[in-house]
């Protein structure tokens, strides 16, 4: 059984399943201090507004007092602590430790050195397991399973870390992938290696009216600026992957837009109003879902 | 025609045989040779059917285990062990890629942890299509052969 969670393949089919059943339970109780005498530190050495927040109202709904940072420029980090101190020191006052940051592996490097349990809330562009797990449990929700589904994943799948894990995870459950993404955006053939070795059907394009009358999921990411060496290529492939509500005309009645945010021009706001707008609540289920992991990390 | 050693023949140790010529400082740094303090004689850009130019290295009075000396497959796979014994050759191995590497490759990946925090690398080794690729065990990130660079050892 995993004792921390830093990447989604840490977790079997099983675990994944079973920290699904459990945001069940939250969602339907949330207040359940049943780690009054625990302490959660949350330390974030980069910025965050979902992940952070959600942690820390997943601990406190479980009773736990938070201790942490949002912002390493108050800590040691500023006078050269290394890492390895810092978690050394954090794990002598916390039972359980959230951490992002903006190296890739600091996570791993951190439940190395760590005592306590470590939850990875982001590691630069490598991963973010408890996005993905939220993600699971809202295509489970709007779904009623996560077999055999057509999931299509738009944007930025070259650099995007929620499409990497999410597209691990998913391959536990037989899905069908479609990547829509511009050239300079494509998904990395060690990725698409990863499916073919597990016989996982997928197809690409770079048209996103291609795929959205087949999909029960459409998996929106951003598209950044900064990843862009040409900046008029930029402009108008950002304008390309722009989702409006009159795209969905064909669409499934139970297809669903999922969005890890924060979305900038990539859907509409016309789509908001929209059914198959999803990404709201797919933000409130990070809390049962970092519940469900904090409660299995704990016991 | 006489044929003559262009490195002299060891009386006991271990010779090394088939190390493409670019590789031979590499595989003195990853085996900490020029720490050591047996006899060494090595000779480069020698003519081989095999490689084209290869090196030879011949060190006395020292053996070297399966795990160390196995480090060297990233760079010179088919490199050939022999253990003489008394200006014999006793025993021939041949190298075999190791399932883990520590400490002797760079991840590539320029923000990974291992390249910003005092932290000694690990990868699992993969070999994909022939070619010999390492994954890194922080950042999982993959270091190909065009790209590896190996952490002098001094």
């Amino acid at each position: 059984m995993s004792r921390n969670l830093i990447s989604i393949q840490d977790f079997s089919k099983e675990e994944i399943l079973e920290v699904l059943k459990m945001a069940a339970g939250f969602e339907k109780n949330p207040s359940q201090p049943i780690f009054r005498d625990k302490v959660v530190a949350s330390i974030f050495f980069e910025p965050s507004t979902r992940t952070r927040l959600s942690f820390e109202t997943a601990a406190n709904r479980l009773g736990a007092r938070v201790i942490g940072f949002s912002d390493a420029g108050n800590t040691s980090v500023t006078k050269g602590e290394t890492i390895k101190d810092t978690i050394k020191m954090v794990s002598n006052y916390a039972d359980l430790i959230v951490m992002r940051h903006p190296l890739e592996g600091s996570a791993r490097y951190a439940s190395e050195i760590s005592p306590v349990p470590v939850i990875n809330a982001g590691d630069g562009s490598n991963q973010h397991p408890s996005q993905t797990l939220l993600d699971l449990y809202s295509i489970q929700k709007t779904q009623g399973r996560l077999d055999n589904l057509f999931i299509n994943m738009v944007g930025d799948l070259k650099y995007g870390r929620t499409v990497h894990s999410l597209l691990q995870a998913m391959s536990h459950f037989n899905p069908t992938f479609l990547f829509t993404a511009p050239e300079e955006l494509k998904l990395p053939n060690e990725y698409k290696e990863y499916l073919r070795k597990r016989n996982i059907r997928f197809e690409e394009t770079r048209n996103l009216s291609d795929g959205i009358c087949q999909s029960d999921i459409l998996y929106m990411t951003r598209v950044q600026r900064e990843r862009f060496t040409d900046a008029i290529e930029y402009e108008r492939v950002k304008n390309v992957y722009s989702l409006n509500n009159s795209m969905l005309d064909g669409a499934k009645p139970n297809m669903k837009i999922l969005h890890p945010l924060p979305r900038v021009n990539e859907i509409a706001l016309d789509v908001d109003n929209s059914d198959h707008a999803y990404y709201f609540d797919q933000a409130k289920n990070g809390v049962y879902t970092r519940m469900a992991i904090i409660t299995k990390l704990f016991s | 025609m006489e044929k003559h050693l262009k490195v002299s023949a060891i009386k006991n140790g271990t010779v090394l045989d088939h190390i493409p010529a670019e590789q031979l400082f590499k595989v003195i740094d990853i085996l900490g040779l020029s720490c050591i303090s047996n006899q060494i004689t090595f000779g480069t850009n020698l003519d081989s059917k095999l490689l084209g130019k290869k090196a030879i290295i011949k060190i006395s009075d020292r053996y070297f285990e399966s795990d160390e000396i196995n480090r060297i497959a990233l760079i010179a796979p088919q490199a050939k062990i022999n253990i003489i014994q008394n200006f014999k050759v006793v025993e021939k191995r041949v190298l075999s890629i190791p399932s883990s590497i520590k400490g002797i490759a760079k991840c590539m990946n320029p923000v990974c942890v291992t390249n910003h925090q005092p932290i000694e690398t690990l990868f699992t080794t993969i070999t994909d299509e022939n070619e010999l690729k390492l994954l890194c065990h922080y950042c999982e990130k993959i270091t190909d052969k065009e790209n590896l660079k190996i952490i002098s050892n001094n």
